[in-house]
């Protein structure tokens, strides 16, 4: 029993830190893409973030997430909590990222995906696969584990792709219009969600979108770029 | 050919103006060697009753096998084939890996076009440069560090690990893994994929070997093995760099088959169906280790770890690379100097003075060998062009009704035929039938043995850009009111331009560089730059050597040039057609 509580995965992930942006902006070709942004975003709280195409949502994202194109000139200072990212590889910064496509590995299955992104501080073949299979619990996939991804529907892989993510202990969640792929139903469904469970997780989280159905439906705060 | 080839296989009948296609683009490389194969086992079991072989015995493998070098010669083959195969792969994926998404990586294909248009000869000629004891290393380190005032007396070329043959094989094999690999690249969403797995905590070198490598591999799987198979049977490299007594395998089948005593032709068919069934087992080796590593591959990634040794190794990789990039360079720039060299005494580093004239003393003798290295190349390439675009055309039209191209993917293997086979094991049968026809010594007889192996890269090439053609293109031309043909003349083949002219190079730079199909339908009779160039390498005056093999590398190389210059000149103003 105690084993049970202990493997109980998410309090321990519980991050309860804030992404800060501190006078951040990104210029290409000496045009700066948008007036200096500063934002806190708290823990569990989602921030949307609206904008015309090549405003620089995305470009705003990638900085975030140490991904930038070195075409781009960015100045300004990223934190989560009291440590600034600044000059941190991408793989060390711990920022999630969800995309327009889920980008599931063909060439793993199910489990194969999520392992792929659980840390290997979870030892343990037991230990590994029973992380797993809650994974999946939540994401009301059970018995998908050894499933091929390209077999499963898109909102399904949607949610693998959203427990891939979480698995890998995040400290912050982007979201790259996400929601965009799917039909309109899921598209509230999947929503729910993926907020549902980052809130559960304490990590602050920031929304691209272009859909002012996906900032009504969060409700937060609301920036617009451009 | 791919769909078409499927048609072929299920007897359908084919349809369209080009039905002949597919079955003559077939038959112009199976058939050879088919044929070559049979006429080089029969042998190999004593029968060939042109030289008096009329019943099946053992006695050919028996001779082999009693050969005094034989254990040598086949722990020399199998050491230089397997080293060289894993030792490029290693290298080229390490490469790719670590240059991946870097500004480097666009240059790459860019850098590495010479050395995949250099014949192996060539470019083997000039690493014995680099290497021998009187050699530019030494040179670059006599007498400062050495102290000699001779060159010593070393073995480097034709030392007896065969470890100049891998190098020299090292030099050809990177680069062309190296381009499998980025164009498999193109295949799979690399970039997006590797920005998930850095979000997940992986550095992007070992994100690369768990997310991008499982996904690619299967695309260059086939090349691969064409370098399996080709490091176990190559016969001009081992002849300028390998040992000679006992020499690998495949020089040993070749010097047999050539012996003015003619009994010893059934042994050397044993040696050429003994590599024919070596190669065969190395690839199924391979392919018994791939499902391990791939298992063992499954369980690292599952693991979770984010620390690894890849990052390193792939340092290590990518500067062994930039090692082989150099050694090939000086390779090349030492030919040249050496064909331009008037003395050169050692320990100079550079040429004390520099001559037009031992080109001057060559060019009656070049000239012939260049002008049928020449036409036979022409030659080859347009056949091959005309058969790969009615393939193709022919594909093109049939898949307007089918889904074609998965099919397509399931007779690859067929095109790579002439590379997985290893050419000792079927030009020997080939001779054997030209002889009977008395067609061999002919043009012709040599035209065709090149065609085998330019055909496969030809369509290999233009395969992916015919195929990626945008149909929308010819049904708006078609729409307006033009027959077929002047929408293939006209706008077709304008478009594609480009990347038809770049397969007319690669085709080209294949049938340069052929030695052993020469030398066979050839009779030994057909000169070309390659066999001249082999031939003198055994011990000719260096700055004799250095005009042949240079002339023989600049010749592909003048190829691509054209491929390049033509479209970038033609549509200076059209950008989507030169980018």
């Amino acid at each position: 029993m105690k084993r049970e509580q202990e493997a109980l995965p998410r309090r321990e992930t519980v991050a309860a830190e804030s992404l800060q942006l501190r006078q951040v902006t990104i210029a290409i070709a000496g045009r700066a893409l948008f007036a200096p942004l500063d934002i806190t975003i708290a823990s569990g709280e989602c921030v949307t973030l609206m904008g015309p195409s090549g405003s620089g949502k995305s470009t705003l994202l990638n900085f975030i997430a140490g991904t930038l194109d070195p075409a781009f000139t960015p100045s300004g200072a990223v934190a989560i909590g009291a440590e600034p990212l600044d000059g941190l590889p991408p793989e060390r910064r711990r920022v999630g990222i969800l995309f327009q496509d889920d980008l599931l590995f063909p060439h793993l299955s199910v489990a194969g995906n999520l392992a792929f992104a659980l840390p290997a501080h979870v030892r343990g073949r037991a230990r590994r696969r029973w992380r797993i299979e809650s994974a999946l619990v939540e994401a009301e996939l059970p018995g998908f584990a050894e499933r091929d991804p390209a077999t499963l529907s898109g909102g399904q892989r949607a949610r693998v792709a959203l427990m891939r993510t979480l698995l890998a202990e995040p400290r912050a969640l982007l979201l790259d219009e996400p929601f965009n792929r799917l039909d309109a139903q899921l598209r509230g469904d999947f929503r729910a969600f993926v907020i549902g469970h980052a809130r559960e997780r304490g990590l602050p989280i920031l929304l691209v979108t272009h859909d002012e159905a996906d900032a009504v439906a969060i409700g937060g705060r609301v920036i617009r770029l451009g | 050919m791919g769909t078409a080839l499927h048609e072929v296989g299920r007897l359908a009948r084919p349809q369209g103006a080009l039905g002949w296609a597919p079955a003559l683009t077939v038959a112009v490389f199976v058939v050879p060697i088919g044929a070559g194969l049979a006429g080089t086992i029969a042998p190999a079991f004593g029968y060939l009753p042109a030289i008096g072989g009329s019943e099946l015995t053992l006695a050919p493998w028996k001779a082999l096998f009693a050969y005094p070098g034989f254990v040598s010669s086949l722990t020399l083959t199998l050491f230089t084939a397997l080293l060289a195969t894993l030792a490029s792969i290693v290298i080229a994926l390490g490469s790719c890996a670590f240059l991946h998404g870097s500004r480097l990586q666009r240059r790459l294909g860019a850098l590495i076009a010479p050395l995949l248009a250099m014949p192996h000869a060539a470019l083997a000629i000039g690493f014995a440069f680099v290497i021998l004891p009187s050699g530019w290393i030494a040179r670059a380190l006599t007498p400062w560090l050495t102290g000699w005032s001779v060159p010593p007396d070393v073995l480097t070329v034709g030392h007896p690990s065969g470890l100049p043959i891998v190098g020299s094989l090292l030099l050809k094999e990177v680069p062309y893994l190296i381009l499998m690999t980025l164009g498999a690249l193109n295949q799979v969403p690399a970039g997006m994929h590797l920005r998930i797995a850095q979000s997940l905590g992986y550095d992007c070198v070992a994100a690369w070997f768990k997310v991008v490598l499982p996904q690619v591999y299967p695309q260059i799987r086939l090349p691969v093995y064409a370098v399996l198979s080709f490091s176990l049977s190559v016969v001009d490299v081992a002849l300028i760099l390998g040992p000679s007594n006992p020499p690998t395998l495949a020089v040993l089948a070749v010097r047999w088959f050539a012996d003015p005593d003619t009994s010893r032709y059934f042994q050397a068919a044993a040696a050429a169906v003994l590599l024919l069934v070596l190669v065969a087992a190395a690839i199924a080796l391979w392919f018994g280790m791939e499902i391990l590593l791939a298992r063992l591959g499954r369980r690292w990634i599952e693991r979770g770890a984010r620390l690894s040794p890849a990052l390193p190794a792939a340092t290590i990789a990518t500067s062994v690379l930039a090692a082989l990039f150099a050694l090939a360079v000086a390779a090349i720039v030492g030919l040249a100097l050496w064909s331009f060299a008037q003395a050169w005494r050692f320990p100079a580093a550079l040429p004390q003075s520099l001559t037009l004239g031992n080109w001057e003393r060559q060019s009656t003798s070049l000239l012939k060998p260049a002008l049928t290295t020449l036409g036979v190349g022409v030659a080859a390439t347009v056949i091959a062009l005309a058969l790969t675009l009615a393939c193709l055309e022919h594909e093109a039209h049939l898949s307007a009704r089918r889904s074609a191209r998965a099919r397509g993917a399931q007779v690859l293997w067929l095109l790579y035929l002439p590379l997985l086979v290893p050419q000792v094991a079927f030009l020997f049968g080939t001779q054997v039938l030209l002889v009977r026809m008395g067609f061999d010594a002919t043009l012709l007889a040599v035209i065709w043995a090149h065609l085998i192996f330019v055909l496969p890269y030809m369509f290999l090439s233009l395969a992916d850009p015919w195929r990626a053609f945008d149909a929308r293109y010819a049904r708006s031309a078609l729409a307006l009111g033009s027959p077929p043909w002047r929408v293939l003349l006209r706008v077709k083949l304008p478009i594609l331009l480009k990347p038809l002219l770049i397969a007319c190079a690669v085709a080209f730079a294949v049938s340069v560089g052929q030695y052993l199909p020469t030398l066979f339908a050839g009779s030994g009779r057909v000169a070309t730059l390659t066999t001249e160039a082999v031939t003198l390498s055994g011990g000719a005056d260096r700055r004799v050597i250095g005009t042949w093999a240079l002339l023989q590398a600049v010749l592909p190389w003048l190829g691509y040039l054209l491929a390049a210059f033509v479209p970038a000149v033609l549509y200076s103003r059209r950008r989507t057609l030169t980018s």
